[in-house]
């Protein structure tokens, strides 16, 4: 089996394997003491593999709580974090909702709870494949976001993540995108426990349920306190802001390679059109630069990595220069419109780049060279039109299909499966 | 010589002290060591039952287990009346994280004391009935399944009080709440088939499951110090009258949960995995009608005409009760 | 960068099999990325799994639409899956069967091919010979390391048996070599080690 010598000396692991198994490993390694775990894909074969670890006493000492429910499974990581054990989850899409009045606990209380997000579209329709709907409809719920471009930042981000949570009270979800990251095979560096140890102490809570100091956890709070207490919260996560690069780079002198951190930027020091994504699309992305760059397009892209808290100086430091900014993302705001793009607006406010948002990726569709090689030609052709929504590769003539058929009748049916049978696939049994 | 049965009554608060017992066999609250886990100044209601059952029921805990306790508490009453900001009455390490998740809740302590080797330190999850029964029930049956070392305690006042009396799956037939209001042509709430909540537990098959009312508080602090010497997941419901939302007055609050048990509407047992392995006898049987003219939330079946029909089936139910759980004992009701 | 894209049904193994050949690339210091499509887990299903190699780090993330091979492990979904989009003439296809092109109603497409790029192998009688079971996955590989030669017999072999051990592991390298050499014997080249 190959390895590698980092540049601390230690010999780390390399090895060509599920992303699922790699995150699964790297948790385990950073002495998880208390994981609850319900299934739902695609999140499933990392909390297979931590079982696996637990079982055999690799990952000891471990209670690992099959529990009943994903609200069940926050709320266990509650107990346990209040009670001074380090407590990790996992979940995606539907199960990510089910817990949300737990999220909120869990950050309103300051339980540093590190968590998994397996992005995955969010239903009805039900959907099962990737996009950001899922993390991103809980932005606001006081949870520190980062996002993974690789299967092997995913690795690192969780190492870098407990560490963040513990120092801050705060929780933390390491997103990567389901599917693509989680169920593909690559080579991935697992850090080995002396590396983990060395970077991460253990868990020492600012507040514990203990009986000889016992204290009340969790009481309302009035009109009288209730703002203050909201504030700290805010105040907390903006310290994220320092602590997350402070954090990648202590990691990065550890483990000899980049990860994490708050932004990435790729050749847009001197971009005029500058992409601008979070996941495992900005690899597609960074290619489709390249071959540009190749052209002679002066085009970069910056990978947003720690969305919440939002690095407004850093996105807007990263993008001033540029004339045209085009934010690709995974999810939208129905009603509104982009949500990643919303917030770099924000960051641009005052400046006078175009900026236009477009949603790609829903569901699990493929966002391929080919596709943004023609969105990137339209914006650049000035063919984008400023401050519309733009879906790609959305199919028009099926949207109409089924307005039409709205208009006719009023007992038009389901819009999905009215759809799924004009693509033939109801009906036919295809695939 | 002849022998006579003689019927002794536990008379409750009174007699907490009764120097005539056995100083081990006298309640926690008549030693001076007791915890008041549950201090004073809470904001209860004057005549709270839970505010009563949970003095009692945490302060056997705390002798129990040597003062080695952590609880988790639904939001509602309890809750509520027992940390007004900035104040608690708790003097035990305490969380109340969300309404429907104490049980989870409950269990992830119970995890995380078991990794660090904290074997000493026991865990108490509880609530009133609205989180335990409904929104908390899908949790509080994962905790049992999975056999998690928590006792779970339901103080249980037959409706969502905290939020202003609203019908939870306790609510007894015919009881006016606020959503089950005495209008149209079925009074009160309706006539389902129940949910027992110590059934369902034993349906699970878990160590050990009681009953409890607080009209008799030295059975209480049994049943929860006997709790206390089983590891896995245990039950404990507790009747606690509640004189707000009942409607009742505040200084029947004892009497009304001896009359619930006098009339067989609340069997009081204990059973372990799954087995019903005692019953607290009726000593003076009562018909239900004098259970319930005490309430006013059951005000509207004495009107003008009463509504004897309704008063009938809680009749009955109280004899399924009695048939089902062997209330009497040989010689009957008095 | 080299991509192949193997078809076949839920519980054929073809997303091991991309697995598996992501791993034998990686053991020739090769930068390797094996994916599947997914739908629900189900049995016979059909399943497309994808396996991009390249002498540097792979950045796309995107199903491969232009495969330079293709591997077929279930012929029956010949006539109701489009197979073989995005081929190209200089394309490597492999398929699972005892008949042969003709017989399977493709040899009109296949002229448009060179010749020693495409091959039948009766991948499922091997394997029910070697390993008692029709998993052909194993021996598709062993195959494809002879037709193809982006990796080496030794490379298919080590991954099988780290992914297999004991037994299991033994009879699948059994497999897939007899598979390479049926495959050699067929296209007639020269035996790279």
């Amino acid at each position: 089996m190959p390895t590698r010598s980092t540049r601390s000396g230690r010999r780390a692991l390399r090895r060509q394997m599920e992303g699922s198994q790699a995150v699964a490993a790297a948790v385990a390694r950073c002495r998880p003491e208390v994981i609850s775990a319900y299934p739902i894909s695609p999140q499933t074969h990392i909390v297979e593999g931590l079982s696996d670890l637990v079982r055999t006493g690799e990952l000891a000492p471990c209670e690992y709580l099959m529990v009943e429910s994903e609200f069940a499974a926050m709320s266990a990581a509650i107990g346990a974090s209040a009670a001074g054990a380090r407590a990790y989850t996992a979940t995606a899409s539907q199960g990510l909702l089910y817990m949300v009045e737990a999220l909120y606990n869990a950050s309103g209380l300051g339980l540093p709870i590190v968590m998994t997000v397996a992005n995955r579209a969010i239903g009805a329709p039900i959907n099962i494949w990737n996009d950001h709907s899922d993390s991103m409809s809980q932005r606001d719920s006081g949870w520190i976001q980062l996002y993974a471009e690789t299967t092997q930042e995913a690795v690192d981000l969780h190492v870098q993540a407990f560490k963040l949570a513990e120092e801050l009270s705060l929780p933390v979800m390491v997103c990567m995108d389901g599917f693509i990251l989680t169920h593909a095979y690559e080579a991935v560096d697992v850090p080995t426990q002396e590396q983990v140890d060395a970077i991460l102490p253990p868990f020492e809570p600012r507040q514990l349920l203990d009986p000889d100091e016992p204290v009340t956890i969790g009481a309302m709070v009035g009109p009288e306190a209730f703002a203050e207490v909201k504030y700290l919260m805010h105040a907390k996560q903006m310290q994220a802001l320092d602590l997350v690069p402070e954090i990648a780079s202590e990691f990065s002198q550890a483990f000899g390679r980049s990860s994490g951190g708050l932004i990435h930027p790729y050749r847009s020091a001197d971009a005029d059109t500058i992409v601008v994504a979070l996941g495992s699309v900005l690899g597609t992305i960074e290619e489709v630069v390249d071959e540009l760059r190749e052209q002679g397009v002066k085009i970069g892209a910056v990978g947003i990595r720690c969305f919440r808290p939002y690095p407004l100086e850093e996105i807007r430091a990263s993008l001033q220069h540029a004339r045209r900014i085009v934010v690709i993302e995974k999810a939208f705001a129905v009603g509104i419109g982009g949500i990643v793009g919303q917030n770099v607006r924000l960051a641009l406010s005052g400046l006078g780049a175009q900026v236009h948002d477009v949603v790609a990726g829903l569901g699990g569709r493929a966002i391929t060279k080919r596709s943004l090689h023609r969105l990137l030609a339209d914006a650049l052709g000035d063919r984008l039109e400023p401050g519309r929504l733009t879906f790609l590769d959305l199919d028009w003539e099926l949207v109409e299909r089924e307005l039409r058929r709205t208009r006719e009748k009023r007992r038009s049916g389901p819009h999905a499966e009215n759809i799924l049978r004009d693509l033939g696939v109801v009906a036919s049994g295809s695939h | 010589m002849p022998e006579q049965p003689i019927k002794l009554y536990q008379v409750g608060t009174f007699a907490v002290g009764n120097r005539l017992l056995d100083p081990e066999q006298r309640s926690v609250q008549a030693r001076m060591e007791r915890s008041n886990t549950l201090t004073s100044g809470h904001r209860a209601c004057q005549g709270c039952g839970e505010a009563l059952g949970a003095r009692y029921a945490l302060d056997a805990a705390m002798r129990a287990t040597g003062g080695r306790l952590i609880a988790a508490n639904a939001t509602g009453c309890l809750e509520v009346f027992s940390t007004p900001y900035p104040e608690s009455s708790w003097q035990l390490p305490w969380l109340h994280s969300l309404f429907g998740n104490a049980p989870a809740v409950a269990t992830g302590i119970a995890a995380a004391l078991k990794v660090k080797g904290r074997t000493d330190v026991r865990v108490i999850g509880q609530g009133g009935d609205g989180g335990t029964m409904d929104i908390g029930f899908a949790c509080l049956s994962g905790m049992f399944e999975r056999n998690d070392d928590v006792l779970y305690i339901c103080y249980d006042n037959e409706a969502y009080m905290n939020t202003g009396v609203q019908r939870s799956s306790a609510t007894p037939p015919a009881a006016r709440t606020a959503n089950t209001k005495p209008v149209g042509s079925e009074p009160g709430n309706v006539f389902g088939q129940g949910k027992s909540a110590p059934l369902i537990a034993m349906a699970h098959e878990i160590p050990y499951v009681a009953t409890a009312t607080v009209a008799e508080l030295r059975d209480l602090e049994y049943k929860i110090e006997r709790a206390m010497e089983f590891h896995g997941a245990r039950y404990v419901h507790v009747f606690v009258p509640c004189p707000l939302g009942w409607g009742c007055a505040s200084n029947d609050t004892i009497r009304i949960a001896r009359l619930v048990k006098e009339t067989g509407l609340f069997p009081v047992f204990e059973a372990e995995h799954g087995e019903v392995v005692s019953v607290s006898k009726i000593r003076r049987r009562v018909p239900v009608e004098e259970y319930l003219r005490p309430q006013r939330r059951y005000a509207h079946l004495f009107g003008d005409p009463p509504r004897t029909d309704v008063i009938e089936r809680i009749q009955a139910t109280a004899d399924r009760n009695i048939r089902r759980f062997g209330l009497l004992d040989d010689e009957g009701a008095s | 960068m080299f991509q192949v894209r193997i078809h076949g049904r839920g519980g054929q193994g073809v997303v091991t099999a991309a697995e598996l050949l992501s791993v034998a690339a990686f053991g020739e210091g090769r930068h390797a990325q094996a994916f599947p499509t997914f739908g629900s887990e189900r049995t016979g299903a059909p399943v497309v799994a994808f396996c991009r190699i390249d002498d540097k780090e792979i950045r796309l993330r995107e199903p491969i639409t232009d495969p330079d091979a293709v591997i077929v492990q279930d012929p029956t979904l010949l006539h109701q899956v489009d197979l073989f989009v995005g081929l190209g003439t200089e394309g490597y296809l492999l398929v699972n069967t005892s008949r042969s092109f003709a017989e399977l109603g493709l040899d009109e497409f296949v002229r448009r091919f060179r010749a020693e790029r495409l091959l039948t192998v009766p991948a499922t009688e091997i394997a029910r010979e070697h390993l008692g079971r029709p998993v052909p996955n194993a021996v598709l590989l062993g195959s494809f390391a002879a037709l193809a030669g982006v990796v080496s017999l030794e490379s298919v072999r080590a991954a099988i048996l780290e992914k297999f051990p004991g037994e299991t592991g033994r009879r699948n390298v059994a497999a897939a070599e007899a598979a390479y050499a049926h495959t050699q014997h067929e296209i007639g080249a020269p035996s790279p080690a």
